[in-house]
């Protein structure tokens, strides 16, 4: 199959059932994205599809059309994505495991609704942080809504 | 930096011996400081000045901070320990965790494992304490947990600073023939009084020859300028780069995948397994059996995860029987069989609680906790290579030295022949210090010819497999005097963590003693009790207990503090204000002053409408004080948390936006717990398989959180789990408040539903 992320062009053969969580970390070494649950359940697998949030572990490579961006595509050359700026100035990650999926979240959040509310932040980040970073992360999410892109 | 990453853990003695004279040995070998690990790690031009310390020709400056990072920020503190005296700013180094090595010992962690509360200063506790710091240095345990890394560091790494110092002092010296103490040093540089100046890289290698000193005087707290202060954490670019290495990302060359499928009741062995559907999953290379101290089962070898995952999946074994009640119910009967026979040890009390609880009206309040799994973000998972009869892990551990023991015993291999890559965690919280998930790749990779091997859990198996936080039953009664509390007899059953992690770490050994983990959070609190009796009723069985953040502390901080919340809704008192007259002691000091201060920021007192109410509580465990309230609206008729409010006071705070961020952290993790999390056993295994049902606080479900910092304990305190065993009480008792319901069985979520967004 043929799959295009971060901009490039990927050849890779694999069963039609393999999760795109498994064809991006063990045959491509992409290793932003996370296994955390394998079901759906925990958003630490998440990546840009054509901009959409998607959770690698549930959707068959197979099935993925569109333009993937894991956390390793999502710095502009040298610069930081305005998320990942605002991550570092408000300290977000602890332990970090989640911190790709929820990254990529925000982008897209971001992306879809420039200026969330408390409540649109609560509705769009709905991914597990096992060190309850949850605080911090709210408040980088309104520090990358007040600063230009 | 040198090769960290390939040096050879040694001087690990074995912990039988040491553990049998540990105590007897006399202090000559306590005083002897073991080697510096770091010569043969070092790359042309470097230098090593103590265990911590390394400096480049071109002044690039290593800082080693050996313990596991798992998001507490650990390596900024220990970093900025040792930058604080040899005066280097923190922009200026590079923090490696360096080789698993004896002199990396931590020796606070089993200090306050010694059965006194942490504000008795009497001749034996001190002594005991003494005692079992000196043991920690002998069993060379380089492990992070129990809050203790800071404490144990904060000598050792800031002497190890200066003494670095002193030396390239001494250096700058004799190149400009001048004296020492004339000499200044910032930024890596020593400046001469006419102000020349010469880098540390440039000094190294003369520094180097030059005998270290004993450590000089170390800076007072009111000259830091890097300690007490919040430090960028070093480590952030990478996390939200994703170019952080976890154990479970580490990738080599040849390398094979695997995954086990070990037996879901423990002690059970195997019935049958479908081995030939297994080896027909596409990509499926072999299924091994593993039989080892922690537990039985498979590997399935494959050439990627996700084909292991479904070759365990169809390979689908049967097991035998378990050995304990198959059910929560039948588990249950035996815990209140435990708690009705006599105790099997007790800690602590005073006066004659027998007497006094005669005849008297007798208050008394059952409570129910279960087990917990801990569910790190990242599942357990580690990747070994056992080559002409070395092993070598890569591992994301909290002890990799006895995760080196450990899978040497296994393989009939010296330890000095266990290397221990730490990688990265996922996550801690107490799990990583548990030595299955090495010795099961150690046993993988004993039959894959020398090729490396990756093996990854699925998340069910890191929740059916888990090292529980122990389920618990406890009752209490007390009097009342004057409707203040008199007399207190307190009774808690629950299994030894101390048995059962000794009979699957060391199975040689035998763990003597009583298990203070059963009481902690009981017995040594901050409260004057004319006459009490702490009891542990010890049951075991072979379910896996260990270390969930806290330990003991987030089972007796909940029955405890709800219990003294009964008490002051029965003598009509305010539930502050009892506590307060309770903390008699001028050692309580602390714990009154974080309860004042987060009453003031809550309004504690306030009057608020019908339905809405506050929860207190107070623990002190770790050496760290802390007071939480808990705000809840009900009205609606479901539990909405408003906010939490909590006071930290761990007598010292070295970095205060990471300790704020750890208490906020512990919270967040109790919460979990309180709302919604048990681990349950239905057909002699966990009922519970993911994050589905068994599930945390999302986004949406945690209040506002308020925390504020204090430094009246006159010790140091722990970060990481102190603010954890408040929370359960102080939600139980806010819910009492605005509904008048008492809750006693964690979960709350299954008597009361919570609006969680
Ligand atoms: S790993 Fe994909 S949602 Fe959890
Ligand atoms: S930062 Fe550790 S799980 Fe989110």
């Amino acid at each position: 199959m043929e799959l295009q992320i971060n901009g490039k062009t990927h050849q890779v053969e694999a069963p039609d059932d393999m999760p795109l969580l498994w064809v991006l970390r063990d045959l491509l070494d992409i290793k932003g994205p996370k296994f955390g649950c394998g079901v759906g359940a925990c958003g630490a697998c998440t990546v840009l599809v054509d901009g959409i949030p998607t959770r690698t572990c549930i959707t068959a490579a197979a099935d993925v059309e569109g333009e993937i961006t894991t956390i390793e595509g999502l710095p502009e050359g040298e610069r930081l994505h305005k998320v990942q700026e605002a991550w570092i100035k408000h300290e977000v990650p602890q332990c970090g495991y989640c911190q790709s999926g929820q990254i990529l979240a925000a982008v897209a959040l971001l992306e879809e609704t420039p200026q969330p509310t408390d409540e649109d932040i609560d509705a769009a980040m709905t991914n597990l942080c096992r060190c309850g970073t949850y605080p911090r992360l709210r408040a980088a999410i309104h520090e990358a809504a007040g600063v230009e892109g | 930096m040198g090769k960290i990453a390939k040096y050879t853990r040694r001087g690990f003695l074995g912990l039988g011996v040491a553990a049998a004279g540990g105590l007897a040995v006399g202090y000559y070998y306590y005083k002897k400081p073991y080697p510096n690990p770091l010569p043969e790690t070092l790359e042309a031009g470097e230098f090593t000045f103590t265990p911590y310390v390394i400096i480049g020709g071109d002044n690039a400056i290593t800082i080693i901070t050996p313990r596991a990072e798992m998001g507490q920020g650990i390596h900024t503190t220990l970093a900025a320990l040792v930058a604080e005296e040899l005066d280097v700013d923190m922009d200026q180094i590079t923090a490696a965790h360096g080789p698993a090595a004896a002199a990396y010992y931590n020796s606070a962690m089993l200090r306050e494992g010694a059965p006194f509360p942490f504000f008795e200063e009497g001749f034996v506790a001190e002594t005991m304490r003494g005692a079992l710091g000196v043991a920690g240095k002998f069993l060379a345990l380089q492990v992070t947990g129990g809050s203790s890394a800071s404490i144990d560091a904060f000598d050792k790494m800031r002497e190890a600073g200066a003494t670095a110092r002193a030396v390239l002092l001494e250096a700058a010296a004799a190149r400009w023939g001048v004296a020492a103490d004339g000499l200044s040093t910032a930024r890596a540089e020593v400046v001469s009084p006419n102000g020349e100046r010469l880098s540390y890289g440039a000094l190294a290698a003369e520094a180097a020859k030059l005998t270290l000193p004993s450590p000089p005087a170390l800076k007072g707290p009111s000259d830091w300028r890097i300690l007490g202060k919040s430090q960028p954490r070093v480590e952030l670019l990478e996390k939200v780069t994703g170019a952080s290495i976890y154990g479970i990302d580490v990738q080599l060359p040849d390398m094979l995948y695997a995954t086990v499928a070990m037996s879901p009741r423990f002690g059970a062995k195997a019935k049958s397994a479908d081995e030939v559907a297994a080896m027909a999953v596409p990509g499926v290379l072999n299924v091994v059996e593993i039989v080892t101290s922690t537990g039985v089962g498979f590997g399935i070898i494959a050439s990627n995860t996700w084909a292991a995952f479904e070759g365990a999946r169809v390979l689908a074994p049967e097991w035998e029987a378990a050995s304990y009640p198959a059910d929560n119910a039948g588990l249950k009967a035996l815990w209140h069989e435990a708690l009705d026979r006599e105790a099997s040890f007790t800690l602590g009390g005073e006066g004659e609680p027998e007497a006094a609880l005669q005849g008297a009206d007798v208050i008394e309040a059952s409570y129910s906790l279960p087990f917990l799994a801990h569910t790190t973000m990242e599942p357990m998972n580690a990747t070994a290579q056992f080559k002409d009869g070395k092993l070598t892990l890569w591992l994301g551990t909290q002890a990799p030295g006895i995760a080196a023991m450990a899978s040497a015993g296994l393989l009939g291999i010296e330890a000095d022949d266990v290397e221990v890559i730490t990688t990265h965690l996922g996550g801690g919280f107490g799990r990583r210090v548990e030595v299955d998930v090495p010795l099961y790749a150690a046993a993988i990779a004993a039959q894959t010819g020398g090729k490396p091997v990756k093996v990854t859990w699925t998340r069910e198996e890191d929740i059916q497999h888990d090292t529980y936080r122990p389920m618990a039953e406890a009752n209490v009664k007390a009097t009342l005097k004057d409707g203040l509390p008199e007399a207190l007899d307190y009774r808690v059953a629950a299994p030894s963590i101390n048995k059962s992690l000794f009979a699957r770490t060391f199975p040689d050994m035998s763990s003597a003693g009583p298990d203070r983990s059963i009481l902690d959070g009981s017995f040594d609190q901050p409260f004057s009790w004319p006459h009490s009796r702490f009891a542990a009723h010890q049951v075991d069985t072979d379910i896996p207990v260990g270390f969930w953040r806290s330990v003991g502390n987030s089972i007796n901080g909940f029955v405890h503090e709800s219990f003294l919340d009964e008490l002051a809704v029965a003598g009509g008192k305010d539930p502050l204000e009892m506590r307060l007259a309770m903390m008699k002691d001028a050692r309580h000091a602390p714990a009154r002053k974080a309860l004042k201060a987060v009453a003031e920021m809550a309004g504690w007192g306030q009057v608020l409408p019908e339905g809405v109410g506050q929860g207190i509580a107070h623990t002190l465990s770790f050496g760290t004080w802390v007071a939480e309230v808990v705000q809840v609206d009900m009205r609606g008729g479901t539990v909405k948390m408003d906010k939490i409010w909590a006071v930290a006071d761990p007598g010292m705070v070295l970095d205060p936006a990471n300790f704020e961020a750890q208490i906020t952290s512990g919270i967040i993790y109790g919460l979990s717990a309180a709302v919604g999390q048990e681990v349950s056993f239905a057909d002699g295994r966990v009922a519970q398989e993911n994050f589905y049902d068994f599930d945390a606080l999302r986004m949406a479900g945690v209040p506002p959180i308020e925390v504020a910092l204090l430094e009246n304990s006159p010790r140091m305190g722990g970060a990481g789990e102190p603010g954890t065993p408040p929370i359960a009480a102080a939600l139980g008792n806010a819910i009492f408040a605005a509904s008048k319901q008492r809750l006693r069985a964690l979960p709350f979520g299954n008597d009361v539903d919570f609006e969680l967004g």
